[in-house]
C-alpha cells in the first residue's frame, strides 16, 4: 500500500522558514497571503494489505521517529484516503 | 574516573571533546576517555557519558532524530536513568531533546542562518555536577556552531524549567544582562542550555571543548570538564 505521512509545526509554534517564504512571496508581488507553513510530506511503500493495520504501524512511526510530537502534528494518508 | 564520548556518523566534535576530557583528566588524579560507536548496544561501565556535537545522520529529517533511536542510546538512557551524568553538547543536546531525555525541541534558528561565532552565556546555577567549578551568575565566552538551536517548549514546560532550576545557561550580554539582542537564535527565554529534574543531565548548544586550552583563544570552557572530573573521580 502507498501511504503519505504529512508533518506540519502545531499551532503556535513560531515557524521562521514559513515566515521567510510569506515574505518572498511578497516581494514576487503575490500579494494577499496571510500566512505560510512549512512542513514535511514522506511518503511510504507499505508490504501490508490490512488497511486499518497499515494506519496502526503508520501511527507508530510517527510517533516513533517521523514527527517530534513536542513541536510536530502528523496525518496518514492511505492510498489516497486521509485519517480521521 | 572513566569517561565515554558517542560518536555518531556525521559527529564531528567527538575528537575535540576527548582532548578536553583528557586534559582535565591528566590534570585531575587519571584515565583515559572512551570513544564508543554508536552501534554498540553495550559498553564498559563509566563515570560519564558525553554526546558530541557533529551533524548525525546529516541531519537528516531532523537534528538529532535518527541518532536518538541509535542502538546504543537505549543503554545510554538506561545509564542516565541510574544517575550517570550525560553530557550532550550541540548535536548531543539535540540527540537528547528527540531521545526524550531533556524536554522541548531545537529548532531552526529564528534568523535561518546558521550561526557560529563566539557568545556570552551566564551560568545559572553552580550547584550541579556539570557547573560546580563556575560562579552563579557567572558570565563565559563559548563558541556556538549551529542551525538549529532555537529551543522551544510550551509555556507549562517553560515554567518548569525554571520552577526546577533547570536552566543551566542563558544568552546574555558581555555584563551577564539577558537581552533579545544577545540571542543569538531566537531561543525561548534565551536558554542556552537544560538539566533533566535531577540536574544529572544537561544539554548545551554552545561549545565549552573548543575553548578549553588558551592556545584555542580562551579557557573559559575548561572548569566544566574540570568540575566534572572532580566530581566523578
Amino acid at each position: 500500500m502507498k501511504a503519505r505521512v504529512h508533518v506540519t509545526l502545531k499551532p503556535g509554534v513560531l515557524d521562521p522558514q514559513g515566515k521567510a517564504i510569506e515574505h518572498a512571496l511578497g516581494t514576487l508581488g503575490f500579494t494577499g497571503v496571510e500566512g505560510v507553513r512549512q512542513g514535511k510530506v514522506i511518503e511510504l511503500d507499505l508490504a501490508e494489505t490490512n488497511p486499518a493495520q497499515a494506519r496502526k504501524n503508520l501511527h507508530d512511526m510517527c510517533e516513533k521517529l517521523l514527527a517530534n510530537t513536542v513541536i510536530e502534528n502528523y496525518a496518514i494518508e492511505l492510498d489516497g484516503q486521509s485519517a480521521p | 574516573m572513566k569517561a565515554a564520548v558517542i560518536v555518531f556518523p556525521g559527529s564531528n566534535c567527538d575528537r575535540d571533546v576527548t582532548v578536553a576530557l583528557r586534559q582535565s583528566m591528566h590534570a585531575g588524579g587519571g584515565g583515559e576517555p572512551t570513544l564508543v560507536w554508536h552501534k554498540e548496544a553495550d559498553f564498559p561501565a563509566v563515570d560519564l557519558i558525553v554526546l558530541p556535537g557533529g551533524f548525525s545522520y546529516g541531519d537528516y529529517l531532523r537534528s538529532g532524530a535518527m541518532a536518538a533511536h541509535s542502538p546504543v542510546m537505549t543503554e545510554v538512557a538506561r545509564r542516565a536513568s541510574r544517575g550517570v551524568p550525560v553530557l550532550g553538547i550541540c548535536n548531543g543536546f539535540q540527540i537528547l531533546t528527540e531521545a526524550g531525555l531533556l524536554p522541548g525541541a531545537l529548532m531552526r534558528n529564528a534568523g535561518l542562518r546558521y550561526v557560529c561565532k563566539d557568545v556570552h552565556i551566564r551560568v545559572e546555577s553552580s550547584q550541579t555536577v556539570f557547573t560546580s567549578k563556575y560562579e552563579t551568575g557567572q558570565t563565559l565566552r563559548i563558541p556556538i556552531a549551529h542551525h538549529d538551536g532555537n529551543y522551544s517548549a510550551d509555556d507549562d514546560g517553560l515554567a518548569r524549567l525554571e520552577d526546577g532550576g533547570q536552566i543551566a545557561f542563558r544568552y546574555c550580554d558581555n555584563d551577564g544582562s539577558h537581552s533579545s539582542a544577545a540571542n543569538p537564535n531566537g531561543s525561548a527565554r534565551n536558554i542556552a542550555g537544560i538539566f533533566n529534574e535531577t540536574k544529572t543531565v544537561l544539554g548545551m548548544m554552545p561549545h565549552p571543548e573548543r575553548l578549553a586550552d588558551a592556545q584555542l583563544g580562551g579557557t573559559d570552557g575548561r572548569p566544566l570538564f574540570d568540575g566534572l572530573i572532580e566530581a566523578l573521580s
